[in-house]
C-alpha cells in the first residue's frame, strides 16, 4: 500500500507574536513545527505501516528549503521517502495554487492508495488544500477523520460532525483529512532520527519535476490576493449577570435602559 | 575548536525537551510525593529508543553518542531528576559494562535486550561496608562446577527491585583484595536474589533506591563478565562513564531551577514591580548562568571525549564535581530567590533542591571526584 502524506511547516503559534505596527506575524525566532493536524494524518499513515506489511508512507511538502526541517521530523517518526516541492515559481501561493502544485506532484509520483491530509493548518486556518487536491486529481474524500478502518480495498472511516459523526465507506485510493482525535501523535524516535539524517534522503522537487499548468501555481496563479491584514481591535471581557432568573432578567432590562437601547 | 552539537544531536534535545515537558513535568510532583517509581514513562521512553542512545544498532541501541544521550538525561532531569537517573542508571552502569566487557553471546543475550529497551539495568557495588571504599567487598562467589554460588548484599542500588538485569560485583578471591574483585551478569529471576529494604529519601524519591540479597544464587559460569579478578576495573570504568550521566542529570537540575526562576522573578511584583528588576537579585542570576553554562561545557566535553575513544576518566569527574556543585548552589539560590513560596510544594524548586543534593554524593562522593582529579594531575 502507498499512503502520501501532505504536511506543511507552519510556526509554532503558541510562541508566535503579531508586530502591532503592521499587523504581521514576527518570524524571527519562532520555532517552526510539523502543523498539528498534519502530524495526525502521518501519524495514522504509520499506524497502518505498522500494521500492513509493504506499506510505504512519502511524506511531501511545499515550501522554501527551511522546510526539510519538517520533513527530517516526519522521517524520525518513521515515514519512508520525502519530497519537498521548492521553486521560486511556486511562491505566493494561495490554497487554489498550492493544492494545484501538491496535485502536480502526486500525478508524477504514481499508484497511490490513500492521500491522507490535515484538516487545517493553524497559520491559515483555510481547510482547503485537501479537499482542493482531491477535486484536482478526482478522487473521493472524506474529511474530517476522527476513526480509520481498512476493509479490504475500502476504507472505513467516522468523519466527525458537530454532535456525532457519519461512518462512511470509500474504495481506494481516497483522500482524507485527519483532525486532533484521530490519534495521539508518537515522538520521534532517537533511531530515526539517526537514520533521518543518515542513510535517509529528501527528495528535492522543482517545476521541471511535477506535471502541472504553469499559469495555475504561484502567486500569479493564486484567485486570492491578500488586501490588508490587521489586527482586530480587542473587546472587553463583558458582564455576566449573575442570581436566578428573574433578577438575571430585570438586570439585564436595567443595563438596556442605561444604555439607551430600550 | 566546534562547539556546536550536531543535526541529530539538535534534534534530540528538542525532542527529549517535548518529552519531558509532556510526559514527565507534569507527574514530577506526584511521583515524588508518593515515591511511586514512573513505569508508564520509562515504557514511553522505550517506544521513543530512548533507553539505548550510545550503542550501536547491531546490539539494538540508537546508533548514536555519548553526548546525545548526555542531552537527554539532561532535558529529562529539568522537568524530573528521577526520570534523569533511571536513564543514566539503566544506560550507564547497567548496559554499558557489558557493551565494553562482554561476549558476543553476552551481548546478544544481554546488551540487546538492554539497549532496545526490553529490559531494565542496574548496576550492584556498593555495600554497607564498602562504599567510597569500594575494595572492601564482602559478597562472595565461588565457582562450583558450571555456576558461581553468590552470597552477601548490596546498598542503595539504583532501579533496584525496577530492573531486569543486574552487574555485580562480588568477591572471587578474598587474598588478592582489589584483584580478588569479579563483575557478574544476574538476572533479576535467579532463585535466591531478593530485593530488601527500599530507601525513603530526601530527593529523586521516585527513583527506587533498595537493598540486593544473596543468598545461595546461582549464577551460570558464562555470566562472568571480563574475567576472573576483573572486577575493580569493569566497576571503575563503569563509574567513570556513569559520572558523565550524573553530571548530566546535576546540569539538568541546575538548567531546571534557572528556568523556573527566571519565569518566577519576572512575575512576582514587589516594591511595585517585579523583583527582575533589582539588581542584587540580577546578579545572583547571573551567577547562577554563568556556573550552569560552565558546567555544560564541562559536562558536554566529558562525553565528546568518551565518544573520540579519548581518555576521559579526569574529565568526567571534573564535569561531575563541578555541575552537581552547581546543581546544590543554583537550586538553593532559586529556592531563596522564589522566598516563602520556593519553601513549599507549590512550586518545583524545593524538590529540585532536595533532588540536587545526591548529585554530591553518588557514583563518587564530591570528595572521590577530587582524589580522582588530583590522582590525575599528579600522576
Amino acid at each position: 500500500m502507498n499512503i502520501i502524506v501532505c504536511i506543511k511547516q507552519v510556526p509554532d503559534t503558541n510562541e508566535v507574536k503579531i508586530d502591532k505596527k503592521t499587523g504581521t506575524l514576527i518570524r524571527e525566532g519562532v520555532p517552526s513545527i510539523i502543523n498539528p493536524d498534519d502530524r495526525n494524518a502521518l501519524e495514522e499513515a504509520l499506524r497502518l505501516k505498522d500494521k500492513y506489511e509493504d506499506t510505504k508512507v512519502t511524506v511531501l511538502t511545499m515550501g522554501p528549503p527551511q522546510a526539510k526541517v519538517a520533513l527530517n521530523e516526519a522521517f524520525a517518526m518513521g515515514a519512508d521517502e520525502a519530497i519537498l516541492l521548492s521553486d521560486r515559481a511556486f511562491a505566493g501561493a494561495d490554497t487554489w495554487a498550492t493544492s494545484t502544485t501538491l496535485a502536480g506532484a502526486i500525478k508524477k509520483m504514481g499508484d497511490f492508495d490513500i492521500i491522507f491530509c490535515g484538516r487545517q493548518a493553524i497559520d491559515g486556518d483555510t481547510a482547503q488544500v485537501g479537499p482542493q487536491i482531491g477535486e484536482h486529481l478526482d478522487l473521493p474524500q472524506i474529511t474530517y477523520v476522527e476513526d480509520l478502518k481498512l476493509d479490504g480495498d475500502n476504507v472505513v472511516a467516522h468523519r466527525a460532525i458537530e454532535d456525532g459523526h457519519y461512518v462512511i465507506k470509500s474504495e481506494m485510493p481516497v483522500l482524507l483529512t485527519a483532525i486532533g482525535e484521530l490519534n495521539e501523535p508518537r515522538y520521534p524516535s532517537i533511531k530515526g532520527i539517526y537514520e533521518a539524517f543518515g542513510e535517509k534522503e529528501i527528495k528535492v522537487w522543482s517545476l521541471d519535476d511535477i506535471i502541472v499548468d504553469t499559469n495555475q501555481i504561484g502567486l500569479k496563479g493564486s484567485p486570492t490576493q491578500v488586501k490588508k491584514s490587521f489586527t482586530p481591535a480587542t473587546r472587553s471581557a463583558g458582564e455576566i449577570l449573575e442570581g436566578n432568573n428573574s433578577d438575571k432578567v430585570r438586570n439585564l432590562i436595567v443595563r438596556l435602559k442605561e444604555r439607551q437601547i430600550i | 575548536m566546534n562547539f556546536s552539537l550536531t543535526k541529530e544531536q539538535e534534534m534530540i534535545r528538542k525532542v527529549i525537551n517535548d518529552f519531558a515537558e509532556n510526559e514527565v513535568k507534569p507527574i514530577a510532583a506526584e511521583i515524588d510525593e508518593t515515591e511511586r517509581f514512573p513505569k508508564e514513562t520509562v515504557e514511553k521512553m522505550v517506544k521513543a529508543d530512548m533507553m539505548g542512545i550510545p550503542f550501536p544498532k547491531e546490539y539494538g541501541g540508537a546508533g548514536g553518542d555519548d553526548l546525545a544521550y548526555v542531552i537527554a538525561v539532561e532535558e529529562l532531569s529539568k522537568k524530573c531528576a528521577t526520570t534523569g537517573v533511571i536513564l543514566s542508571a539503566h544506560t550507564s552502569l547497567g548496559t554499558w559494562p557489558i557493551y565494553k566487557y562482554g561476549t558476543e553471546e553476552q551481548k546478544q543475550k544481554y546488551l540487546r535486550p538492554l539497549a532496545e529497551g526490553k529490559h531494565l539495568g542496574a548496576f550492584g557495588l556498593t555495600e554497607p561496608n564498602a562504599g567510597t571504599d569500594a575494595s572492601g567487598q564482602q559478597t562472595t562467589a565461588v565457582l562450583e562446577g558450571d555456576h558461581y554460588i553468590l552470597n552477601g548484599s548490596k546498598v542503595f542500588i539504583t532501579n533496584g527491585g525496577q530492573a531486569d538485569i543486574y552487574i555485580v560485583m562480588a568477591m572471587t578471591d578474598k587474598t588478592k583484595g582489589t584483584r580478588g574483585i569479579s563483575a557478574f551478569i544476574v538476572e533479576a529471576g535467579y532463585e535466591g536474589f531478593k530485593i530488601g529494604k527500599k530507601e525513603d529519601k530526601l530527593g529523586i524519591r521516585a527513583s527506587a533506591t533498595t537493598e540486593l540479597i544473596f543468598e545461595n544464587v546461582k549464577v551460570p559460569k558464562e555470566n562472568l563478565l571480563a574475567a576472573e579478578g576483573k572486577g575493580f576495573k569493569v566497576a571503575m570504568s563503569t563509574l567513570d562513564g556513569g559520572r558523565i550521566g550524573i553530571a548530566a542529570q546535576a546540569l539538568g537540575i541546575a538548567q531546571g531551577a534557572m528556568d523556573e526562576t527566571v519565569k518566577y522573578v519576572k512575575e512576582r511584583e514587589q516594591f511595585g514591580r517585579p523583583i527582575a528588576k533589582f539588581q542584587g537579585l540580577q546578579w545572583m542570576l547571573a551567577d547562577m548562568e554563568t556556573k550552569i553554562n560552565a558546567a555544560r561545557h564541562l559536562v558536554y566535553n566529558a562525553a565528546y571525549r568518551k565518544s573520540q575513544g579519548l581518555s576521559y576518566g579526569k574529565e568526567a569527574a571534573m564535569a561531575k564535581l563541578y555541575a552537581s556543585e552547581t546543581a546544590m548552589e543554583v537550586t538553593t539560590k532559586a529556592v531563596q530567590l522564589h522566598g516563602g513560596y520556593g519553601y513549599t510544594k507549590d512550586y518545583p524548586v524545593e524538590r529540585m533542591m532536595r533532588d540536587a543534593k545526591i548529585t554530591e554524593i553518588y557514583e563518587g562522593t564530591s570528595e572521590v571526584q577530587k582524589m580522582v582529579i588530583a590522582g590525575n594531575v599528579l600522576a
